[in-house]
């Protein structure tokens, strides 16, 4: 099994999470590899925890990735990152977005939002990247490039060329929204850059 | 409302849940039918796009697995789906349904919600399988699933039996490469009257029983022959592996040298072929979830195996606890565990900015000696911070029925306890309204509150009989709770109507009402906020010059609400109090003035957009 390529996407409901997977998922499909996408967001909806798992390879068996078996984590919040960066396997690499977002029961008071997330995690062991993809998103002018940011982040350490990933980005939007091709594809070489 | 629908033959990336749905209009069902639940919901919000078939949201599991029978007694096919617990509600009509076996083909897909990700309990629908004769069949994958729900259909007709497709959330929530095949059509022949068949009182059903019999050896015959039970094999035979389902899956990932049966029809277990493949091997290792239902058939038929002694009984299967397991059986050192994960602060769910039950639990949190009797839905949320306001939750519609319990059966500290059930629009159709009957013609002393917010809104929005709308969108018949609960024998000066965002006017009925000696209702009237019924008002902010630090404010919950910094004052009376001053996230508020009903600075105003605002 081991041509077998496990990303990790978590964040928070809402973030796009699932559709950063989902786009991944697409483009080692488009591929014609075996591909399996699962996510735990029962109820994400509602502010939870959202952690999408993306594998492919020759033949994908198990749907779910396992704690240190992750090649590329990509996190949409700090503390998420924190998280879930058990699951990188030694050598596998964080992506993570800077954002601090506290849910509830820390701004209550009931829980503390860790002081450093990014050092947290590089004193465990774990080799991270860390940048504001929020403040390159607003740069460009719309806060909702941060997904396209993202995964234009990840582009160069996939099994597969960047360009089959941003293919597949500027399609969607192609069918969907075409006036928000070309500034995805700048959003997408942003995050390109931030490596 | 219609998908545009991929040809047969087109790599397809699907959920299971998609891909089944795909294989119950391939295989030409004509009637199905569900009532939403995670992780089985998908399965009809995608059938009901398709053309040719009727589709329903049905208004509980019971309801849907008649529905969808009725329909095979025409011939034509049928099609239920439902979450694990939705079977027990629907194991009235299974028990018999197994008697009769149908005409058309008959499949009920049961989705386990194996690990908890959005369920009361866990629970192995497997053993349906057993307890009513039934086949069962366990997809691994998407395709599998589609390959597994279309022979469904097949055996369902050829042994005139229902079919059980057992899925779990790990088959209904994982995409994976799906192609379809042909569609194919039926036409049942129409209704032939049978009452020996049909009408079972004892004398009819009694001569159905060895049928059923017959009728479970012929499948048992059949599974031992089935081309979805394969030995993958492996040159490592130190443990041979019987597994099913996603299960199966793991194993293969975590030893795929090791030999594995896979069973894919596994009820009737085809115990010849496990015999045959356990001689193969130096040791068997049955792997499944949850229950070790396979492992004690294997051992009574006399087979060695091994399962749950080294396995966890409980929770979803993962290839290292696999590793883990084989290690401990051979003897071997146990590989080492993954590295822990770092400690981060939860993110419990919460309910939604502006949801209109955040006024109920303010409210309830505020009135003393009530005992809340709660049910299943978001507003199950109530139980947490910062209500608290929520004492129970166990099953479909048991807030009323307990309730009822709970006042018939006060204990020595009860005594001036006022129970309250809370129960969602969805849940009091489902199996709550029975309830209300009970409380009604025995007199119990009980107040609910109906919360109707028009919508299944844990499920993501699902439509039912007091939406409106039915599975398409399109105008249906609404239910009057208010005329529905008088028709129950609520006396009609009982039921009230109220806004839950009128706080002062919720709070009066609630006290009034608990104090009324006789069963009454209070429905709450706002749509959820996530359909198109809610309508936005201008959202808040916080002044921070006239915020006081009261605090007031974080009592609603809404999860737009934050503290912005802590402090403490000493009061007159020498009492000190703690304060926060916080901040509303205006760009989400949709300005439904909970929060400003409770602020005692009046520092909560309408809110301007500024740039600056911006997240």
């Amino acid at each position: 099994m081991s041509d077998v390529t496990n990303i990790l996407v978590v964040g928070i409901g809402g973030q796009g999470v699932m559709t950063a997977a989902e786009i991944l998922a697409e483009a080692a499909v488009g591929l014609g590899l075996d591909v399996k996408k699962t996510e735990v967001a029962g109820m994400s909806q509602r502010g939870g925890v959202v952690s999408s798992h993306v594998r492919f390879g020759t033949r994908v068996l198990s749907p779910g990735i396992s704690p240190g078996e992750a090649d590329i984590l990509v996190a949409f919040e700090a503390a998420e990152g924190m998280r879930w960066c058990s699951y990188l396997k030694p050598g596998g690499s964080a992506m993570v977005n800077t954002l601090r977002l506290a849910p509830p029961v820390v701004s209550l008071g009931l829980y503390d939002y860790p002081a450093d997330p990014l050092e947290a995690m590089r004193a465990a062991g774990i080799k991270v990247h860390g940048f504001d993809a929020g403040a390159i998103a607003k740069g460009l002018g719309d806060l909702r490039l941060v997904n396209t940011v993202m995964l234009g982040a990840i582009a160069d350490d996939l099994p597969f060329p960047a360009e089959v990933l941003k293919r597949c980005i500027l399609d969607r939007f192609r069918a969907r929204k075409p006036h928000l091709v070309e500034l995805n594809e700048r959003a997408f070489e942003a995050g390109r850059q931030v490596r | 409302m219609n998908v545009s629908i991929p040809a047969a033959g087109t790599r397809l990336f699907l959920s299971g849940n998609d891909a089944v749905a795909r294989a119950v209009w391939d295989a030409g069902c004509r009637v199905a039918a569900a009532y939403p639940g995670t992780p089985s919901t998908e399965i009809l919000e995608q059938l009901r796009r398709y053309p040719d078939i009727y589709t329903e949201w049905s208004v509980n599991e019971k309801v849907s697995l008649e529905v969808a029978f009725g329909a095979t007694l025409t011939g034509n096919r049928g099609f239920c789906a439902m979450k694990h617990v939705g079977m027990n509600v629907a194991s009235d009509a299974l028990m018999t349904i197994t008697l009769t076996g149908c005409v058309g083909g008959l499949v009920i897909a049961i989705a386990d919600d194996v690990g908890f990700s959005s369920s009361q309990n866990e629970q192995d629908s497997r053993y349906w399988g057993r307890f009513a004769h039934l086949p069962v069949l366990e997809p691994a994958d998407a395709q599998e699933a589609y390959d597994m729900a279309r022979a469904a259909f097949d055996i369902s007709e050829r042994f005139e039996t229902p079919v059980i497709l057992r899925l779990t959330t790990r088959i209904c929530h994982v995409k994976g490469i799906v192609v379809p095949r042909e569609r194919e059509t039926h036409q049942g022949a129409g209704f032939e009257k049978n009452a020996a068949r049909w009408v079972m009182v004892p004398a009819h059903a009694r001569q159905r029983l060895p049928l059923q019999l017959a009728r479970e050896a012929a499948l048992r015959e059949f599974a031992g022959e089935s081309p979805f039970n394969v030995v993958l094999d492996g040159a490592d035979r130190r443990i041979g592996f019987v597994s099913s389902g996603p299960a199966a899956m793991h194993v293969r990932e975590a030893f795929p040298d090791a030999p594995l049966l896979k069973l894919g029809l596994s009820c009737p277990a085809p115990m010849e072929r496990i015999r045959e493949f356990a001689a193969t091997v130096e040791r068997v290792l049955v792997v499944e979830e949850t229950e070790p239902l396979l492992e004690t058939e294997i051992k009574a038929a006399g087979i060695a195996a091994h399962g749950k002694d080294v396995l966890p009984r409980m929770g979803e299967l993962t290839p290292p606890l696999l590793r883990a397991a084989a290690a401990r059986l051979l003897g071997e050192a146990v590989p080492p565990a993954p590295p822990a994960p770092l400690q981060v602060f939860p993110r419990p769910p919460t309910m939604c900015v502006a949801c209109p039950h955040l006024g109920v639990y303010f409210t309830l949190a505020q009135v003393r000696n009530l005992t809340i009797s709660g049910d299943i839905g978001c507003y199950t949320l109530g139980a947490g911070h910062p209500w608290n306001a929520l004492d129970t939750c166990i099953s479909m519609g048991a807030s009323i029925s307990m309730a009822v319990g709970m006042d018939k059966g006060r204990g020595a500290g009860d005594a001036n306890k006022r129970i309250v059930a809370v129960i969602g629009d969805s849940t009091f159709m489902h199996m709550g309204m029975q309830g209300l009957l009970d409380a009604v013609y025995n007199r119990a002393n009980i107040t609910v509150l109906l919360l109707d917010n028009r919508t299944v809104g844990m499920t993501g929005g699902q439509d039912n009989p007091g939406s409106g709308r039915d599975i398409h969108g399109a105008s249906a018949p609404r239910v009057d709770f208010a005329k529905l609960c008088e028709a129950l024998g609520v006396r009609p000066e009982r039921i009230r109507v109220v806004d839950p965002y009128e706080l002062p006017t919720l709070f009066r009925a609630v006290r009034e009402e608990v104090k009324a000696e006789e069963p009454s209702v209070i429905i709450t009237n706002r749509p959820c906020v996530l359909i198109p019924e809610y309508q936005r008002g201008v959202p808040l902010c916080v002044d921070e010059e006239k915020c006081n630090g009261c605090g007031n404010c974080l009592d609603v919950g809404c999860p737009a609400i934050s503290v912005t910094r802590r402090g403490k004052e000493v009061k007159p009376s020498g009492r000190e109090v703690e304060l926060a001053w916080t901040r509303i996230e205006s760009v989400v508020c949709t300005g439904c003035n909970l929060c400003l009903r409770t602020c005692s600075a009046k520092a909560i105003v309408p809110w301007t957009r500024t740039e600056e605002a911006m997240p």
